[in-house]
């Protein structure tokens, strides 16, 4: 029996939950568990505020900056992607999503470049606790945006079809919200490691 | 595209860009400047755009209540913990 097909679900009509309630429980456990990471983060960094500093002081912020603007730069394209399924524009959403994409791989490409610097600099994860943290919350935060590359590649498939099932349309959404997720632990993290002191 | 442009969320998306902007030159100041005062601004900028991204780009302003309250809580407890963990720590 072929799917049932839906319309897009209105966008402001009754109060609905953007995507599947699965994928909240998801997205509230993991920003609860990186919560608790950036309270470690500041609980270490108060036990060794000269040495945090110190380290902190080679990062280049420039670089972390620029990574901001490439996610925020995603995340808008996202939210026009989700707007443009619903008003059917299935071909300017895959472009919308292809862009958001290429943000995200440039983030990457970034990120690389900043660890081979610090590498470089013989500033690794066990020359200390500053860097241990660095390389762990970045390296578990560019995990997730990898993770959501696979995501978009799944709502840019999804865009390509003539019509969604209203199941496929609450995974469109809630890999919408995924993506913002990658964004949002980003917002956090480079005012916290690179910023704060 | 532009009909699609028209929505609050491009508005946040430029207020997103500027606030990024504010928190990277008070993160970059050298000098004798109050770093621990900038600081705590930074992680408060950080959460307000973490809030508008969730009401704006997850569209959790047009969730139901719970889910909404979920979100804000947690910006509002996580953000009061890390200043408080930053200054009193």
């Amino acid at each position: 029996m072929p799917p049932t097909t839906t319309r897009p679900p209105p966008a402001v009509a009754a109060k609905k939950i953007p995507g599947e309630e699965g994928v909240w429980i998801f997205i509230l456990g993991d920003i609860c568990v990186f919560a608790v990471f950036f309270t470690y983060y500041l609980v270490q960094r108060s036990k060794h505020v000269d040495l945090f500093d110190l380290s902190q002081s080679t990062l280049n912020k420039n670089l972390g900056a620029v990574n901001t603007v490439f996610l925020l730069v995603s995340s808008l394209l996202v939210v026009l992607a989700v707007r443009a399924m619903r008003v059917a524009e299935r071909t300017l959403a895959q472009r919308l999503i292809l862009g958001a994409f290429l943000c995200g791989v440039a983030f990457i490409i970034v990120k690389v470049f900043e660890y081979s610097e610090r590498i470089a600099a013989h500033q690794i994860p066990t020359t200390n606790g500053f860097y241990l943290l660095y390389f762990v919350l970045t390296g578990l935060h560019l995990f997730h945006l990898i993770i959501g590359l696979g995501v978009l590649t799944a709502l840019f498939i999804l865009a390509r079809k003539a019509d969604l099932s209203e199941h496929q349309w609450a995974f469109f959404e809630g890999g919408a919200c995924f993506w913002h997720m990658v964004d949002l632990l980003w917002l956090v993290l480079f005012p916290l490691i690179f910023l704060v002191r | 595209m532009t009909a699609l442009l028209r929505t609050p969320a491009t508005a946040v998306w430029v207020v997103l860009i500027t606030a990024t902007a504010m928190s990277w030159t008070l993160g970059t100041q050298h000098g004798t400047h109050d770093h621990k005062l900038a600081s705590v601004i930074i992680l408060l900028i950080a959460f307000i755009k973490v809030r508008l991204v969730g009401m704006y780009f997850m569209e959790l302003r047009e969730a139901p209540n719970v889910l909404r309250g979920l979100f804000e809580a947690y910006c509002l407890i996580v953000c009061t913990l890390l200043v408080t963990v930053f200054l009193w720590l």
